[in-house]
């Protein structure tokens, strides 16, 4: 048993809808309870969908469990059949029908439908969401290529002379962070190097369509999390690559036109040529992002402490565009999801910070208050907490709010992903110019220091004015004196915080009983910024 | 008492034909309760024994996670518990333990079965007596079910508030009991009522504190505040009490009958009495005659929810001139809605329980003017062209009493309004 507040991820068959919920012609039989219907509205309020996801839920009750409850199954499988008619039907079971056993899959694959039946085993005591997700849509592509699958050994044909190469995007899903608009972008780089977008999947994909996945040329895997698997089973079974760079920021962006372009056997010059990395000037790359790290008013922007916190794919490719491309520091990095966490400790080491490997909701607020950043970059769950701590926060990763579904353009892949994250990474902090105002007028008695930044509302009037209080108490905190407290008080509070803890640590080492001016300022050379 | 001339005849419609459907349910399990009873009882800490599935239910139906560390948790089941590895009573003992050490403000806890916890039979009523033997005076432990596949959304509250009353001191005190959770400034609105009305001692259940709940006896009049509180009313009358028949309080007409029902019981002189509420009356009845032009002659269609169909139906019906075609409601429970049903329409259809594409096969071919649905099928309908209302707003926000009656017609009435603003 483990005590959960709240959750990243929902259960494994949730993962199941976000696929079919992505796809056109399937529908998914659900053997589950009353209540459970309750992860339609994810798609119809958070995705704001204009169609009900297509699932039909048995809805057994207690009085059914004596009873025929195999019975419920085979109806409903007969009525959401005939009422939808569907090219392929997925059956499954939610957490109780699980206790049940009832083998929904195999009663329906005995009901010999015209149409094939994939039968989804997703054990919701032991998996999560986005394994779901993955399970399903590898489920889906073995079933429906089944009986296409070359003999081991076979090779495999080469590309008909003067046909343009083509390639597969796997990934993309409802409930996904940004993956309508960033399926749009990574579609405009295909094209401009002369690849075909074969089929995208499970986003928008028939199940006719998951049949041809084979034709193209190779894959592009650009959502790990729910693609990875059904990826290494294609690249297993029929021998097609798969990419391994996911175009989140600008370096990425770059190597992953020179990946695709090397899978397709094209040229990457038309694109990359007019990339230069490197120089300070606007014509110099496709993304203004460059320019803009590197105009003088991003000055401000250096060394700002980030935490990134997602699922792995978003949240490595985070840290390394706020290292390398903002000129950030990373503080703590760390996933929900543990099915990539080998790759996100390995991100971790080369950051030098330890990794958070935790789905515990209050195991990651303790984290980020510990690392007191000045920018929180994680889900919708790190939006609530930098909130309640008072720091600058924006969302990079699924699980995502309504907010994170925004009406225009924004996706986070390829060149305007890079100018999407520039903007919104930037926003919540502290102006550059206004940053330099703070420090002058800080002793100004008209002006509060504890005030956000002014282009913000102080976020629905209900969260707490950011402090320098640490959340967590310190078991031995030494005493300051009434000057040095004082003094503290002058230091901006948005460092202030890192201040006191720098200042107590400096003090704690040194065996020192208080903490006076001297001690501050000890302290402040000692660790230099 | 009250002046109802202005109100349409009552329909003659004792015996209403039901149309009973068995299927696809799109309501919410009874574990929902939980995000406003933990609001209404501060003192109390709601742990449900279950799944993911559980967990992802409560936090996606509060919609927001404004506390870092709310009063409601899940005990996730693992597979080690299935199999029986772990004793999944010991690991519970053990998460209640930590729990209550982590939160020394709480002083009851609840602990709530779900789908999973009754379908392995985990028994919460023994492990509240085991808890209880070791962490009371500080805290009581108590139990009932939210699960999907005995309960429908509000009867959470239901089996909740059943499951506190052996709590109930004994009293032999003639005193008014409000069963119902509503919101404190209702309650504190209600409260004055009854007071400038004479009627009194009046205790409100739940309790704002979980550890001090009301007294109840044989000289304790209950007067319904929400209509899914039936088992709880039940176990109240097994103690002693009698329960007030009445409509319930929505709109001028329905609380001016709820009030009603207990000054008659009180013996409220009629001077006195329409001397308090005429005022409030005429308050209520003016805010009402706003929305009533974006109402009147509208056709209303109700998908079961809330328990709260047919009450909020009959208001619409009676006081805002709008005619329901269907009103569903996830059971009936006949006894609770008595004083409500003959004031229904004799042309509506009356639907219980539910089979969710049936039922929106009757919606697209009635195509009302309003449907009342939740949240999974708000906009795909208004994708077709329906105007909706989500059902849970009527849960979350306060329509109880006179002074919210205008709000209450607001939330029908903003539909259409915000059709008549947009030209996009």
């Amino acid at each position: 048993m483990q005590l959960t507040l709240w959750t990243y991820e929902g259960p494994p068959h949730v993962g199941a809808m976000r696929v079919a919920a992505s796809m056109r012609d399937v529908h998914y039989v659900l053997h589950a309870p009353q209540g459970d219907t309750y992860a339609d509205l994810l798609f119809t309020m958070i995705d704001r969908s204009d169609r009900r996801p297509p699932v039909t839920y048995t809805t057994f009750q207690a009085r059914d469990l004596g009873g025929d409850t195999a019975g419920l199954v085979t109806r409903t499988v007969v009525e959401a059949y005939e009422r939808h008619r569907p090219q392929a039907l997925l059956v499954g079971e939610s957490c109780t029908a699980e206790l049940i056993q009832d083998q929904p899959g195999a009663l329906a694959l005995g009901m010999h439908l015209p149409v094939p039946v994939i039968p989804l085993e997703l054990p919701a005591y032991t998996k999560k969401e986005n394994w779901g997700a993955a399970e399903t849509f590898y489920q889906i592509a073995r079933s429906l290529l089944a009986g296409r699958v070359p003999p081991p050994g076979s090779a495999r044909g080469e590309r008909v002379a003067g046909r343009r190469p083509r390639a597969n995007v796997l990934g993309p899903t409802a409930l996904g962070f940004r993956c309508r608009d960033d399926v749009v972008e990574v579609r405009r780089l295909l094209e401009e190097l002369g690849i075909d977008v074969h089929v995208v999947a499970p986003m928008g994909a028939s199940p006719d369509d998951i049949r041809r996945l084979p034709e193209a040329d190779f894959n592009i895997d650009l959502y790990p999390e729910t693609a990875h698997t059904t990826a290494a089973w294609l690249q297993r079974s029929f021998g097609m690559p798969c990419t391994k760079t996911v175009p989140m920021g600008l370096g990425a962006t770059r190597e992953f036109i020179a990946e695709v372009a090397h899978l397709a056997g094209v040229d990457p010059q038309p694109v990359l040529g007019r990339e230069r990395p490197g120089v300070a000037r606007l014509d110099a790359s496709q993304a203004r992002m460059q320019w803009y790290a590197r105009s003088v008013d991003s000055t401000y922007l250096t060394g700002k402490r980030v935490f990134v916190f997602g699922d792995a794919t978003h949240a490595i490719a985070a840290a390394r565009i706020a290292t390398e491309e903002m000129g950030f520091t990373v503080v703590g990095l760390g996933t929900y999801g543990r099915e990539f966490a080998r790759d996100v400790r390995a991100a971790a080491a080369h950051y030098g910070v330890e990794p958070l490997i935790a789905d515990d909701y209050l195991e990651v607020e303790q984290a980020i208050s510990a690392a007191a950043p000045e920018l929180v970059l994680g889900t919708q769950m790190e939006r609530h907490i930098a909130k309640r701590l008072g720091i600058a926060c924006a969302v990079i990763s699924a699980p995502i709010h309504v907010q994170d579904v925004p009406a225009r353009y924004s996706p986070v892949y390829g060149f305007e992903g890079a100018n999407v994250l520039f903007d919104t990474w930037v926003h919540p902090l502290v102006m550059g110019l206004e940053e330099h105002l703070l420090q002058m007028f800080r002793d100004d008695f008209e002006f509060a220091d504890d005030a956000p930044a002014s282009h913000l509302p102080r976020a629905g009037g209900s969260a707490p004015a950011p402090t320098d209080q640490e959340p967590a108490v310190v078991p031995d905190a030494l005493p300051w004196t009434s000057e040095g407290e004082q003094e503290l008080r002058k230091i901006p509070f948005f460092v202030r915080g890192k201040a006191r803890r720098n200042t107590e640590a400096f003090a704690r080492e040194r065996g020192l009983r208080e903490i006076t001016v001297e001690t501050l300022y000890d302290a402040k050379a000692h660790f230099g910024r | 008492m009250t002046d109802l001339s202005a109100l349409p005849p009552v329909g003659a419609r004792t015996e209403i034909p039901i149309l009973r459907e068995r299927g696809q349910r799109e309501v919410f399990c009874g574990l929902t309760g939980i995000v406003w009873l933990h609001r209404k009882m501060q003192d109390a800490f709601f742990l449900v024994v279950g799944s993911r599935t559980c967990a992802h239910l409560i936090q996606s139906a509060a919609g927001v996670m404004i506390f870092a560390e709310p009063r409601f948790g899940t005990a996730i089941l693992t597979d080690r518990d299935l199999a029986g590895m772990a004793d999944a009573n010991d690991e519970l003992d053990r998460i209640c333990v930590t729990l209550l050490e982590r939160r020394p403000d709480i002083r009851t806890l609840f602990l709530v079965g779900s789908c999973p916890s009754e379908v392995i039979k985990l028994d919460l009523a023994k492990a509240a007596e085991r808890l209880n033997a070791r962490l009371l005076p500080r805290v009581r432990v108590l139990n009932y079910s939210g699960s999907g596949i005995e309960t429908t959304f509000t009867q959470g509250e239901d089996n909740a508030l059943r499951a506190m009353v052996p709590l109930m001191a004994p009293t032999d005190e003639k005193q008014l009991l409000v069963v119902g959770c509503l919101a404190d400034v209702v309650e504190d609105q209600f409260r004055r009522c009854f007071e400038a009305l004479g009627i009194g001692p009046v205790h409100f259940f739940p309790p704002r504190r979980a550890a001090d709940p009301p007294p109840v006896g044989r000289n304790t009049a209950v007067l319904a505040a929400q209509p899914f509180n039936g088992e709880t009313i039940r176990a109240l009358a097994a103690r002693g009490a009698t329960m007030l028949s009445a409509p319930y309080p929505f709109g001028a007409e329905g609380t001016t009958a709820w009030l009603a029902a207990a000054a008659d019981e009180w013996e409220v002189p009629a001077d006195r009495f329409a001397a308090v509420t005429a005022p409030m009356i005429d308050r209520a009845r003016k805010a009402l005659v706003r929305h009533r032009s974006h109402l009147a002659g509208k056709r209303v269609f109700f998908l079961p929810d809330s328990q709260l169909e047919i009450p909020l139906a009959r208001f619409l019906h009676r006081e805002m001139g709008m005619e329901p075609v269907e009103i569903g409601t996830p059971y009936l429970d006949r006894q609770m809605v008595a004083a409500e049903l003959p004031l229904l329409p004799v042309t509506t259809t009356l639907s219980e329980g539910q089979h969710v594409d049936r039922q929106l096969d009757r919606l697209r071919a009635a195509a009302p003017d309003l449907t009342v649905c939740g949240l999974g099928l708000a906009n795909p309908l208004e994708a077709e062209g329906l105007a909706t209302k989500w059902s849970i707003e009527l849960v979350f926000t306060p329509i109880h009493g006179y002074e919210q009656a205008g709000d209450l017609a607001e939330i029908f009435a903003r539909p259409a309004e915000r059709r008549a603003r947009l030209r996009v």
